[in-house]
This record gives structure tokens, C-alpha cells and sequence, in this order.
């Protein structure tokens, strides 16, 4: 819907820097705008594309690649349902039922009000608590029917502080500029100087060695 | 502070009270603030390391014979060495841990990230590199924030940067975070998507990485748990870590064991030491099958791998007696299904995985994966021909030809095949997705036959 | 093919290798495949191009390798023979890969080959047939997507018959430069497609459609017009500018329904621009002339026999007559008119240029270069004038593959920054009147002040090669002529290639139909003697028309109203002369005045010879018969010259030789022959230098009038899908200029000098210059040149702020 705001486009230009190649940062811009909007919009997609310098079409390559981007908005909470081999075994796909009836949304559906989306994921890495989940990337595990649906009437409720879909943490890396090293475009960067001493001086340490 | 706890506190970390080498600090749950990690020993292996010079800690891991914890066990320290002469060269960590049943690289980030950290500073220190990215996966929200923060507080500290420890080595080290594709996890498209491509893998050769990586340049590409056991290694020297585990796999692994045992977690184990029935029975471990049943069959070592049958029980966990049994160790991922699961169904489940994270780049693993899920999906639903069972494996062996490992089931006096098989595909994922069907359809094929003649859905695979 | 004709010359040294048991050399570094296909081994491909970097990603052309280590399937479009490689193309291994890709590469194709443009010369159709299975073992449903959706104005995309090769994208990406095409989601459910709203707008399109191997791509204008085992066709060579691309000329119940591009290696490696591959439309237009006019008192055309339209063109001829045009006739054409025209009329003012281009004097006055010899790994190009995107199209991809992988370096001196101005060692932004200037200060400032960018330009070990082109037609072209003068004085050793907007201008030259001086080879010399001036300027015809010292004006193909520099001059001389007689095929503003329209042939009608801007003479094919009552120009030349008054008929007898190869003006030992066929050597010989005058310093904007490929060109106009690709007028300014003016974006601009005045929308744009006004020339809405006085060197414009839209 929208193109990034002005705090996202100083954000993008701090993530940008932190580059070599300015396309590097495509992934974590296109979550910027998901962030900003709870799913990645063409004219952030566009917005994206000239902060880089490519083409709309080669962001949109990009980001209909990766599962986690949304182009169209989903529920405030994403419900990612994991019934991959691990939680099958477990009850992965009869909590998925659950969920589906519980919401009275099908997998990939949207509740009416917004609040869910359901999706069938794949391996979330939390096997050993099979069957589990995430809501918004945050894991719940050991899951049966009655936790399921008391996280849900909590959700519902605002007694879990989740947020919204698209947020993947409030804390981001942010390098100040006096303590950079140095990142540099690659055709301007040489073997580094310390690098060099440490090793020539190692070799000279070889040859006292060998002449003791 | 923002905390990630929303949810439940989810952690399958089990202490068994075996040897720590990377887990040593994980019962102290705010050892992912600096100040903890400080307190019990951190940054001290960087801070040694940068006392000695750059080819003496790569001789030192090297020594060590440090294995590859990402899956194909290769020897970290011998890689290091396969870097041509060229700069700038780039240090990529992989954390896109996504392979079904793995579970261990997470857990690494959100409990020690500055371990790692720590590890990643001193291996880009070893190889004269100045710039690392951390490639975490997309669906880790904690793993991200509590890196991010560990990256923060360590750059403010000045052990990331310009002068590390005050001297003039600078190193600067970048979070990276993907976005939902399991084959990102593939080193050469890991690198594609750091570039901002599809996560598209390229074929090597001529794209080894460590020749031509990120940017075309000289890349080392290590997973977490691998760069998580570089600092103790230079705390405590390789001969002190080559005591544990065995000759040829020195040092520990984390397994994550999951399905249907009584105590399903994460466990750092000792490399060679134990068996999979010591593991899936032993009081230290998982404490037997659910319900006193009995292993109808497990996978040792992520959805990729052939599986493994009660023959298998007595062998030590250790990759290359896993290897030559005709399956692999790979990302320590070890599925365990009791008597009543449906093989049609796991092998469904698993190959579904594949054909839904297929990148699409090889013909045989596009349109192979996709077609075998469809067979399988109507053997399930009742509409199967008994021709389907020949026809699936006719179908895997377009994307891997040749005898797929055998000698996991035909133990007696067979050579075996070794793994990875031929494959016409560019990486080994299309190929991968044939493991499930040969290792059930051989075992098994009763179990389909009778699905076809029943020609109808048979419900729930075990509960 | 190619094995055919490699396979005479086996390699007996380099990298040696054995091939189903056969010991045999590649090439260092030579890939598999061709050294395979070299070796008249076929291995069945999708995705593997020559002319693009292997992604090896359809897995077609896997076979069993052994490089010491076991046999494994390798795709032999990613591997570079190494020495003792042991490679089996036949065996059992390589057979059951193959099949079993072609297999799955079917799975979801559908059966509509029937239906399909591509059915018959398809190669999943083909490779199905060699190696495939007999019938498909899928019984599963086959993926769907919305039937063909247009991606662009010109190409069509059918995603199920898409295999997935990745050709397209990678042509539009790495060729092209126009990422406009890519891979969308993932898997099974990956398709190509744009993004929304966002269309394939390339100059490039159709190469897509020539390069997908399957039916996916389809071109518009061909869409359902052929079978292709109804097409024939002729070797023939593109005529729209000057790059002389190879083609093949297809057609089907005598009418062209394709061109396609020829892979030569000298020339333009089988890429075409979509000018030069979708012209051929203009020949079915519904309004072209098919029988000769004249018009009538009441202004209207009426149609006349030929022979009265002869005689009435050759008593208009007996009098004080002029001709303008010829750049786009065949060689031989050319020659004929300049004989006929000089030898039974007595016509001495002629000029197939307009004005608009750089003379033929000054091209003659270089050392000429080939595009081989430009793009020579290590060498430096130096662009100078117009953007070769606009101009030489498909000669701008190959400029562009060698600057992106670093082989070449580029720097360019224009008023508007070229499209590889970001690639480029240096982009240089001059102003009209400035250009020499800049130009020497750049060859000439000592290394202190030189920016570290320019030092390539004076390192003589890197050869180097000026692409030229007149930059501006709102200027005078001495500013050009001094800029390569100076390069030339600075660097002896620099070659030169003209960039002509018109087709075969260095025919026209060779033919005498410009003026300038000429000289003769003779026998043993290559150039001996000088003749006389012959021809005359546009630009003097014009005035002197205008004047009214000349009553019959022949246009050939020309329309001078809407192409030299200065309209009003133009429309002037028109309106003076008695008679105006134009051989064309369509009406346009020139032939507009017309009294007589002779009907001409067009592209792919005529036989005869074309020569590239590089001197490089290849064949033009006449592929179907020419409509109505239409005549070539070769046959209306000769006629005339039966009805001439002094008739001696030497035109005659040329017509029956009808190559003129043997004779004047291209002598046999001025060809150099290669197997990329003859290029002329042109000798080089001084002409004056020139001393451009300083502009004054004025207040307003300078006048830039630059080209873009799609114009209001009379044969664009008439090409049916083409048409509509030319934009509307819209200049271009600076923003720091939109700044100092005040004006502000949205809003039109009124622009003015003591010529004209006119409110016209513009845009801001940094590529181009400060202190300049860019505008399109011959684009809907506006015609820039109405500001233009010819005898100014430089033109000026006032700038204000227009009315608020
Ligand atoms: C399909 C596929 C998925 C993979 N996924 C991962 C992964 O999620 N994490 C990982 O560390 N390695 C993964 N790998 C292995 C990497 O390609 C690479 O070998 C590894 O990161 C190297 O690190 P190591 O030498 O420290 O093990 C995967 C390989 C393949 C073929
Ligand atoms: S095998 Fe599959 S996942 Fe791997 S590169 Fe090929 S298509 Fe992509
Ligand atoms: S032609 Fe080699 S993989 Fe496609």
C-alpha cells in the first residue's frame, strides 16, 4: 500500500551502509516494509527498488522467493503451525485441524476480524517439543488442544504482549560509525594491513625457530 | 528491556551431564548478556588469540580436527586452508537451521551468542578477514534480538571493530536475517541470498565458496555450532579437545532427538561414545519409546538422510560409522518413530517438505519432487495403482540415478552405498527427497501395497 | 551446423580429452558443449546460450565425466574441459539422465504443439522426438496459469509452456540491461513474469522470443501468422540504422512475417534491436502507395500510369534539378541514381544525407575501426555523441557486455548522459559549442590536472576507438569534426567508426551520392587520384531551393521536412520549387508536396548490398515479390535513364551487371575478406581541419535535439504494433536548472527564442547537462527544430514557467 516512511528510509539507509553491495540489504529492507505495513506492499517493493538501484521486478524476484514475505495483508497474528515430521508424529496435523476449526479459518485463511492467519509450516526448529508453533515468529511448544486455545483467548484477550505481525524484534544492530572497522565495496578492498605484519612476522618467528 | 518470552519458555535443552565444550554455560539463563559471558571466562580465547599470530589459531583448529557441524562434516580447519591468496576474503556464518528435526544452532544463538561471536572473531582473525555475516534465520525472532544486542554490546565494548582489544586488528560483523526458504541453507545459495537473490544454489564447481563466494571472492561458510566451539578449542588447546569424542570425530555434537521417545531434547554428546539404542533408551538420554514400544524406524540425521531400522540400533554415533552403514550424522537431527507410525504417511511428510522447498533451478528436482509428493498424496487418498510403487522410484532415481544407499537395511554382507548419491541436480536437496522413498518403499512396501488395494485414506498416522 | 563446419578444422593441440573413446583437443578453458558441438557431438540443451554465461540449471545436456575420480553426470554447459577428462555422450548413465529430464520436462508441459507458434522448430518438440519417452507417465494434473498475458506491447507470455530456462531473464538481465523480466515465487510455482504495471518495455523484446526454446514467448506481431514449416527464407541484413546486423528475412505466401537474427561473430551475435526485427510490418500497411500519383489541381492524388509518371520525372529532371535521400537504398541502387542522376541528367546537387548526420568528408578523413577491433579486450572506447542505444542498438549490446565484465573501458563526452554512463570509466557531460572543448581538455590537461578516470584515454598501450555520432542537429556539426580532430592529433594510433542513424550512409558514400571529394582507386594503388567535388549539401539544395534558383526537387525516400535540422528551411524549399518528385512508399509530411509519387520497393523486395557503418558489406535478400505496382528503385533509375535526353546509357548496361562490384566505386582490392564476409577498406585521407567557432555566451538553455529509437519515422508509423511505442514530447532539464528557473514539476514550460515560442511539459532529469535543453527529435506533440536557424552555430531558448496543469 504504502512506500516506507521517513524513519524507515533512515533505517534502510543505516542498513544499507552496513553492505558492501547495496543489494545485500534487499531481505532486511523487504522486512523493513513488512514491518512498516504487516506484509510487503508494490509500492514499498518499488520504494525498495530505487534505495538499491535495481528494478522493481528484481525486488519482487526476491521476495516472492521467501516464504515469510507477505504481498497481501495477513491477520495481525500469523499462526505458523508446524506438521512437519517431527510434529506429525507428535499430533502436528491434528492440532492443525484444531486450530482450523478452533478459528473456522482453513490453512492460509484470515479470520474475519484480522486477528489470524493459520498457516502449515515447515520445520521450525523446536522439534523435541512437538507439536509446536510460533505466532508471529514466537515459540510456543508441547501443544495440545486446551493450550492452544488458551493462547489464543489470551491473545485475544491482550494478555500476551505479542507484537504485531511483521515485527521480528525491537532490538536491531546498529553499528556506531567510530567503532566500524571499515566495510567496503569488495573491488576496493585489500588483504588487511594487520593481517599482513601478523603473518610476515610469524614467518621471520619460523625462521628464528629453525635457526636455534 | 524487550524480552522474547511471550509465549511459554520453549527450550529443549536437556543437561545430561555428559562433557560441555559449547553448552557449557547454558544453565545460566542470562548468560546471553555480555556481563555474564565476561564474568565466566568470555572474550578471554579472543583475547589469547590475538596474542599469537593468525596462522598459529588456524594451525590450532586444524590440529583440532573441528568437523563441520552444518551437515556435511567436513574439517573446518581443512577448509580454512583451501583459501587462494585473494582479498577481501568473507567469514558467513550459517544459521539458517532449517533442516527437519534439527534443532541445536537456535538454541546456540539465543543461550551464548557472544560465544559465538567470540568464535567468529577469532576464525576472521585467523584468515585475515575483516568483515562477517551472520545469516540468521528468518523465523528466529529471539535468535535475531539476542544477537543483535550480544553485537551491539560488543562493539560498544571493543570487541567487535576498529582495535579489537586495542591493538589494530578491526573486524566488523554484520547480522543478516533471511526469510523463509529452507535451501538458503545450502552454503552457495546462502551466498546468493546474502547478495539480495533468490536463495538459488550455484553449482560447484566452479563456485566453491571458499574460491568464489560472496561477491565472487573467497568465502569461508561455517554453521554456528562449528564457529561455537573455536573459542574453547583456543582456550584449551586441541589435544585437550581431540580427548574427547573419537580419532576421526573429536569433540561433542549436539543432537537434537525428537518423535517418539519419553524424553525427547537437546543433548551435547560426546562423539563416538554412545549408540542410538544407548541414546534412545539410556537413563542420561531419552529414556526409551513412548508407551515401552519398540523404534519401527528413525532418521540420524535431518529429513535428508536415509533412514535407519533397529539393525541400526548398536551403531556409535560417530559419522563415519554412520557413513558406512549407508546414512549420515548430517545436522544431528535424529527422528525417532515408534512401531505404530504410517510409513506412507512420514515418507509423505517428508518428501512433501522437499517438493515445497525445491528452488526450482534444476529441472529434475522441480518437477521430480513435486511429481513424487502427488504419487505418494494419492496412494494416501486411495487412488494409487500398484505401477505408482516402480513408477516413485523410477521418478527419484531421474533425480538421483543409480542404487540409492542399500546397505542400511540389507546389513549382512553388503558393500555400502556410500552418501551423498549421484545426482543429476545441482545440490543435494532434489536428490534428498528420493532418501525417504527408497528407505520406506524397500522396507516397507507391503504398507503401500496395501494402501493401493485398499484404495482408500487410512487416518491418523499415530497419535 | 557449426559442427559441420568446425569439424574440417580439428584441433591437434590444447587441452587434450577423450570423447566416446575418441582422443581429442579443446580449447583452454573451452567448455564441454562446444567443445563437443566442435567436434560434430550433439548434446541436447535448453538452457545453455552461447552468447550468455552458462547457469546450467535445466540439467538437458548432463553427461557421464570421469575426471579421475569415477564417473558422475555433469551438466557439460558449466564444465570446462580439463586435461585427460574422459567424457561418454552415449552412454547408458548419460541416456537414462537425459530421458529422464526431457521426461519431467514434460510432466507439465502442455500438448498443444499443434497450436503452438513454436510447433515445428521447437526444441523440446525436437529433443522429445531424439531422445524422449513415448508417452508420459504423468498422470497427475498439469500446473495452470492464466492462459497468454501480454508483458509487454510486443511479446506475449504463455507460463505453462514455460520451461524454465532462465534464457529470457538472463538476456533481459545481463544482456540487455533491462531487468524488466524476472523469476517470480518458487519451485514447482516458479514463472516468469514483471512486475505489475511494470512492462517488458525493452528495446530488446523480441530477442526473447527467438531465444525461448519452447512456445512460452511469442512476438505479437507474429503471433499465428505462420506455420513454421510454411516459412522460407533469405540471409538478408537489418537496414534501420547503420550496425548492419546479419537476419534472416522470413516469409510465408509472400509476405514477410519474420526476421530473425543471424549469430555473427563480427557483427551482431544473433541480438536485434526490436526495430530492426519487427520493421517488416510497415510493407503490409494499409497505407502504402501501390501505384504511381500525381496530384491533382484540387490538391488530392490521383493515380497515373508509370510510363507518364516517367517521362513527367524525367522532363522535371531536364530542369534545373536537385535530389536529397538515398541512405537507405541498396548499394547498387545508389550507385545507379548517382550515375543516372550525373551522367544523363546533369544533376550535380544531390545529398543522400540530411543534413543531420556527420559528412562524409569527415567520416572519410579517419582511420576507420571494426566493431571487433573496438571491443577488443583491453582496448578504450570512447563514445562521443549520442546515446548508441538510440542509435546503433544492437551495436550497443556488445559495447555493453565488454564495459559490464571490465574488458573495455568507456568513456563518453555527450549533453545527455549515454545509458552506460554508470558503467563507464567516466561520463562526461559537454555542452553544445563546448564539445571540442571539453574533448581536448580531457585529452590535453597534464596528469596533475587529469582525473585518474581519463588516464586511459592517453595510455597508449590500450588501443582506442572513438564511436561517433553527431550529437545534436540544433548545433553546428564543426564542434564534432574539431572534438575527433583533436582526439585524432592527441592519438595517432585512435581508430574511428561512425554511429549513422541511416542505414547504408557509408554506401551512399562509396556510391558518390554525398557530396565531399572523391578519389579513385586505380589498379595497383588504392588511392590515387582526386576527382572533383561532386553533390551538395542538403543544406545548400535547401537554401538554394528556398531561393527559388531550383525547380524540380527529387526525394529519395527522404523527408527532409521532418528530418533536417532546420523545418522551416525545409518547408520553405519545398514551397518554392516548381516540382517535387518523391520515390517512397508512403505519404509524410515531405511527400505531402509531392507532384509525383513514385512507388517504391521496400525491405525484403529487393536484392542488393547493404555496407555497415565498419565498412562491412553484406547482402540484402529479396524474400517476396513486390506489391501492387510497385517498382525498385533500380528498375525506376534505369527506366529514367531510357527516357532521358541525352541518354547514352551507361545505367543501363549497371543494371544488367547488376552487382557493381567490379566497377567503381568499390574496386575489388579495396574488399577485405574474412569469413564474416567483405569489408571495404577506407582509405583515410586529410580534409581541413576545422576551427569551430566559439558560441556567445547567451542567457536561456542551449538546444539539444537528440534521437530516440522509437520516432515518428515514416516506416515506424507504419508498422502496425510499433506505432504506438513512440512517446509523447516531453523535454528534458537539469533539476539544478529547474531550480535557477523556478520550475516545478507537473507543470508545463514555456519555451522561446526569436524563432518560436511554445509551452511544452517537461521533465527533470540529471543525466542531463546543466545550462542544456533536451528534446526528443520527430516524437507526438512537438517539433523542437522550429527553434532551430541553420546558419547558427549554437541555438539558445528562453525558459519560464508555464501554466499550472
Ligand atoms: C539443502 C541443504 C540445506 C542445508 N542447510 C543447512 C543449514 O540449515 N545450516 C547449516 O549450517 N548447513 C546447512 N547445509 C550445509 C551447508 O551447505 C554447508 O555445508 C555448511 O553450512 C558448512 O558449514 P560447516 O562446514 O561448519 O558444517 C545445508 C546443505 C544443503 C545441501
Ligand atoms: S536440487 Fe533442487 S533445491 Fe537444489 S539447486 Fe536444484 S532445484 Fe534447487
Ligand atoms: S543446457 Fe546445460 S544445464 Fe541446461
Amino acid at each position: 500500500m504504502s512506500r516506507l516512511t521517513s524513519a524507515a528510509v533512515i533505517e534502510a539507509e543505516e542498513i544499507i551502509a552496513r553492505y558492501p553491495r547495496k543489494k545485500s540489504a534487499l531481505i532486511p529492507l523487504l522486512h523493513l516494509a513488512q514491518a512498516q505495513d504487516g506484509y510487503v506492499a508494490d509500492d514499498a517493493m518499488e520504494h525498495i527498488a530505487e534505495l538499491l538501484d535495481i528494478t522493481p521486478v528484481e525486488v519482487l524476484g526476491t521476495c516472492s522467493f521467501y516464504e515469510m514475505f507477505k504481498r497481501e495483508p495477513v491477520g495481525k497474528y500469523l499462526v505458523n503451525i508446524c506438521t512437519n515430521i517431527s510434529c506429525q508424529l507428535m499430533g502436528g496435523e491434528e492440532l492443525l485441524h484444531h486450530a482450523e476449526k478452533t478459528l473456522g479459518i482453513k490453512s492460509g485463511g484470515t479470520t474475519e476480524d484480522g486477528m489470524f492467519t493459520i498457516e502449515d509450516v515447515e520445520c521450525i526448529a523446536a522439534c523435541t517439543e512437538a507439536p509446536c508453533m510460533q505466532v508471529n515468529y514466537r515459540y510456543a511448544g508441547r501443544l495440545d488442544e486446551v493450550r492452544f486455545d488458551k493462547i489464543v483467548s489470551e491473545i485475544r484477550e491482550g494478555k500476551l504482549a505479542i507484537p504485531a505481525h511483521g515485527n521480528l524484534g525491537d532490538v536491531k544492530q546498529h553499528i556506531p560509525q567510530e567503532r566500524e572497522s571499515g566495510i567496503k565495496p569488495p573491488e576496493q578492498t585489500e588483504a588487511p594491513a594487520w593481517f599482513v605484519r601478523r603473518m610476515s612476522e610469524s614467518e621471520s618467528e619460523v625462521t628464528i625457530n629453525a635457526n636455534k | 528491556m524487550p524480552t522474547n518470552n511471550y509465549l511459554p519458555h520453549l527450550d529443549g535443552y536437556v543437561d545430561n551431564e555428559g562433557p560441555k565444550i559449547v553448552t557449557s554455560r547454558f544453565n545460566d539463563p542470562n548468560n546471553y548478556k555480555i556481563s555474564n559471558y565476561k564474568a565466566s571466562g568470555g572474550y578471554q580465547a579472543l583475547e589469547s588469540a590475538l596474542d599469537i599470530s593468525p596462522d598459529a589459531v588456524a594451525a590450532e583448529i586444524k590440529d583440532a580436527i573441528l568437523l563441520g557441524r552444518g551437515g556435511a562434516g567436513f574439517p573446518a580447519g581443512l577448509k580454512w586452508g583451501f583459501l587462494p591468496d585473494v582479498y577481501p576474503r568473507y567469514l558467513v556464518v550459517n544459521g539458517d537451521e532449517s533442516e527437519p528435526g534439527t534443532y541445536k544452532d537456535r538454541l546456540l544463538m539465543e543461550h551464548d551468542p557472544h560465544q559465538l561471536i567470540e568464535g567468529c572473531l577469532i576464525t576472521c582473525y585467523a584468515l585475515g578477514i575483516e568483515t562477517c555475516f551472520l545469516y540468521v534465520r528468518g523465523e528466529m525472532a529471539l535468535a535475531q534480538e539476542r544477537l543483535a544486542q550480544a553485537l551491539n554490546d560488543a562493539y560498544a565494548q571493543g570487541y567487535i571493530g576498529k582495535n579489537i582489544y586495542g591493538t589494530d586488528v578491526g573486524i566488523d560483523i554484520v547480522l543478516h536475517w533471511g526469510a523463509g526458504a529452507y535451501i538458503v541453507g545450502e552454503e552457495t545459495a546462502l551466498i546468493e541470498s546474502l547478495e539480495g537473490n533468490r536463495g538459488m544454489p550455484r553449482l560447484k564447481p566452479p563456485f566453491f565458496p571458499a574460491v568464489k563466494g560472496v561477491y565472487m571472492k573467497p568465502t569461508i561458510v561455517n554453521n554456528v555450532e562449528t564457529l561455537s566451539n573455536v573459542p574453547w578449542i583456543v582456550t584449551n588447546g586441541a589435544d585437550k579437545y581431540k580427548e574427547f569424542g573419537s580419532e576421526a570425530s573429536p569433540g561433542s555434537r549436539m543432537l537434537a532427538i525428537s518423535g517418539h521417545v519419553n524424553r525427547p531434547g537437546v543433548y551435547e554428546v560426546e562423539q563416538g561414545e554412545v549408540t542410538f539404542r544407548e541414546l534412545f533408551y539410556g537413563d542420561n538420554y531419552c529414556q526409551g519409546i513412548r508407551n515401552d514400544g519398540d523404534v519401527k524406524m528413525f532418521i540420524p540425521g535431518g529429513g535428508s538422510a536415509p533412514w535407519f531400522f533397529e539393525e541400526q540400533l548398536d551403531l556409535p554415533l560417530e559419522a563415519k560409522a554412520v557413513g558406512a552403514a549407508g546414512s549420515m550424522l548430517g545436522s544431528g537431527a535424529i527422528v525417532v518413530m515408534d512401531q505404530t507410525t504410517d510409513a506412507v504417511k512420514a515418507c509423505l511428510r517428508v518428501v512433501r517438505f522437499f517438493a515445497r522447498e525445491s528452488c526450482g533451478k534444476c529441472t529434475p528436482c522441480r518437477e521430480g519432487t513435486s511429481w513424487e509428493e502427488k504419487i505418494l498424496q494419492r496412494i494416501l487418498d486411495g487412488a494409487g495403482r500398484p505401477e505408482d510403487l516402480d513408477l516413485l522410484l523410477d521418478v527419484g532415481s531421474q533425480i538421483s540415478p543409480g542404487d540409492y544407499p542399500k546397505a542400511a537395511w540389507e546389513a549382512e554382507g553388503l558393500e555400502a552405498v556410500p552418501f551423498p548419491p549421484k545426482q543429476t541436480t545441482i545440490c543435494p536437496l532434489g536428490p534428498s527427497s528420493v532418501a525417504p522413498i527408497t528407505s520406506a518403499l524397500r522396507r516397507f512396501r507391503p504398507e503401500f501395497e496395501a494402501k493401493i488395494a485398499a484404495g482408500r485414506t487410512t487416518v491418523g498416522a499415530s497419535s | 551446423m557449426t559442427a559441420t563446419e568446425s569439424s574440417a578444422v580439428k584441433a591437434t593441440t590444447g587441452v587434450p580429452f577423450t570423447l566416446n573413446g575418441q582422443e581429442l583437443h579443446a580449447e583452454e578453458g573451452e567448455l564441454l558443449i562446444e567443445a563437443c558441438d566442435k567436434n560434430g557431438v550433439h548434446i541436447p540443451r535448453f538452457c545453455y546460450h552461447k552468447r550468455m554465461e552458462s547457469v546450467g540449471m535445466c540439467r538437458m545436456c548432463i553427461v557421464e565425466v570421469d575426471t579421475g575420480r569415477g564417473p558422475a553426470l555433469q551438466p557439460s554447459c558449466m564444465l570446462t574441459v580439463t586435461p585427460e577428462m574422459k567424457v561418454e555422450t552415449e552412454s547408458e548413465a548419460t541416456k537414462d539422465a537425459q530421458d529422464g529430464v526431457l521426461e519431467l520436462l514434460l510432466a507439465n508441459h502442455p500438448l498443444d504443439c499443434p497450436v503452438c507458434d513454436k510447433g515445428g522448430e521447437c526444441p523440446l518438440q525436437d529433443n522429445a522426438f531424439a531422445y524422449g519417452p513415448g508417452e508420459s507417465r504423468f498422470v497427475e494434473e498439469k500446473r495452470h496459469f492464466e492462459k497468454p498475458i501480454p508483458i509487454s506491447d510486443l511479446v506475449k507470455l504463455d507460463r505453462e509452456r514455460c520451461i524454465l530456462c532462465d534464457r529470457c531473464t538472463r538476456f533481459a538481465s545481463d544482456v540487455a540491461g533491462d531487468s524488466l523480466i524476472h523469476f517470480i515465487d518458487r519451485g514447482s510455482s516458479t514463472q516468469v513474469n514483471t512486475f505489475p504495471d511494470h512492462p517488458f518495455a525493452s528495446y530488446y523484446s523480441g530477442n526473447t522470443v527467438q531465444i525461448c526454446p519452447v512456445g512460452a514467448l511469442t512476438a505479437a506481431p507474429y503471433r499465428f501468422k505462420a506455420r513454421p514449416w510454411d516459412l522460407t527464407g533469405s540471409p538478408s541484413t537489418a537496414t534501420v540504422d547503420s550496425s548492419g546486423s546479419r537476419v534472416l528475412v522470413q516469409s510465408s505466401q509472400d509476405k514477410v512475417v519474420r526476421i530473425q537474427g543471424v549469430d555473427s561473430d563480427a557483427v551482431n551475435w544473433g541480438w536485434l534491436s526490436d526495430k530492426e526485427r519487427f520493421i517488416y510490418e510497415a510493407n503490409v500497411s494499409e497505407d502504402r502507395i501501390l501505384q504511381p500519383m500525381r496530384r491533382a489541381v484540387d490538391g488530392s492524388l490521383e493515380p497515373m500510369r508509370w510510363n507518364d509518371a516517367l517521362k513527367q520525372t524525367s522532363e522535371a529532371l531536364g530542369k534545373k534539378a536537385a535530389a536529397i535521400g538515398g541512405a537507405r537504398l541498396t548499394l547498387e541502387a545508389q550507385h545507379v541514381w548517382q550515375k543516372v542522376l550525373a551522367d544523363e541528367f546533369s544533376v550535380v546537387s544531390y545529398d543522400a544525407s540530411l543534413g543531420d548526420d556527420v559528412s562524409a568528408d569527415v567520416v572519410d578523413s579517419l582511420p576507420k575501426a571494426t566493431y571487433d577491433w573496438a571491443f577488443n579486450a583491453g582496448s578504450v572506447v570512447v563514445v562521443v555523441g549520442q546515446d548508441l542505444k538510440e542509435i546503433l542498438p544492437s551495436i550497443y549490446l556488445r559495447l555493453r557486455g565488454v564495459v559490464k565484465d571490465g574488458s573495455v573501458e568507456l568513456v563518453e563526452f555527450n549533453y545527455k548522459s549515454g545509458s552506460l554512463a554508470k558503467l563507464a570509466r567516466k561520463s562526461v557531460q559537454s555542452r553544445p559549442g563546448e564539445l571540442a572543448k571539453d574533448v581536448k581538455q580531457a585529452f590535453t590537461a597534464t596528469p596533475g590536472e587529469r582525473s585518474s578516470d581519463l588516464n586511459c584515454l592517453v595510455d597508449t598501450d590500450k588501443p582506442l576507438t572513438v564511436i561517433f555520432s553527431r550529437p545534436n542537429v540544433a548545433e553546428s556539426a564543426d564542434y564534432l569534426t574539431e572534438a575527433l580532430q583533436v582526439i585524432q592529433s592527441v592519438r595517432p594510433d585512435a581508430h574511428f567508426l561512425p554511429a549513422f542513424r541511416r542505414g547504408n550512409t557509408v554506401g551512399a558514400q562509396l556510391a558518390g551520392l554525398t557530396p565531399g571529394v572523391r578519389e579513385v582507386a586505380t589498379e595497383d594503388e588504392i588511392i590515387v587520384e582526386q576527382v572533383a567535388v561532386v553533390g551538395r549539401p542538403t543544406a545548400e539544395i535547401l537554401q538554394e531551393a528556398a531561393n527559388g534558383e531550383v525547380e524540380t526537387l527529387l526525394l529519395l525516400g527522404a523527408d527532409p521536412i521532418s528530418d533536417f535540422p532546420d523545418k522551416a528551411l525545409a518547408e520553405a524549399a519545398l514551397d518554392a520549387v516548381n516540382t517535387v518528385i518523391a520515390v517512397d512508399c508512403f505519404e509524410n509530411p515531405s511527400v505531402a508536396s509531392a507532384n509525383v509519387i513514385l512507388p517504391v520497393a521496400m525491405y525484403g523486395e529487393v536484392n542488393g548490398h547493404f555496407v555497415n557503418s565498419e565498412g562491412r558489406l553484406s547482402p540484402l535478400g529479396a524474400r517476396v515479390t513486390a506489391p501492387g505496382l510497385v517498382r525498385s528503385d533500380l528498375e525506376i533509375a534505369a527506366s529514367l535513364a531510357k527516357t532521358a535526353p541525352q541518354s547514352n546509357s551507361d545505367a543501363q548496361s549497371s543494371l544488367e551487371t547488376s552487382h557493381m562490384l567490379g566497377s567503381e566505386p568499390i574496386a575489388w582490392d579495396l574488399l577485405e575478406l574474412s569469413s564474416e564476409g567483405a569489408r571495404i577498406k577506407t582509405p583515410t585521407k586529410p580534409i581541413q581541419r576545422v576551427k569551430a567557432d566559439v558560441p556567445t555566451v547567451a542567457d536561456g538553455l542551449r538546444l539539444v535535439i537528440g534521437n530516440k529509437l522509437w520516432d515518428q519515422g515514416t516506416i515506424v508509423e507504419n508498422s502496425r504494433t510499433l506505432a504506438g511505442l513512440c512517446e509523447t514530447f516531453k523535454v528534458r532539464i537539469n533539476p539544478a536548472d529547474a531550480d535557477r528557473f523556478g520550475l516545478t514539476a507537473g507543470a508545463e514550460i514555456v519555451v522561446k527564442n526569436a524563432k518560436a515560442t511554445a509551452s511544452v511539459p517537461f521533465i527533470t532529469d540529471s543525466s542531463v547537462a546543466e545550462g542544456v535543453l533536451w528534446a526528443p527529435a520527430n516524437v507526438r506533440g512537438f517539433d523542437p527544430r522550429s527553434f532551430v536557424t541553420f546558419s547558427e552555430s549554437v541555438c539558445y531558448v528562453e525558459v519560464s514557467a508555464g501554466e499550472q496543469k
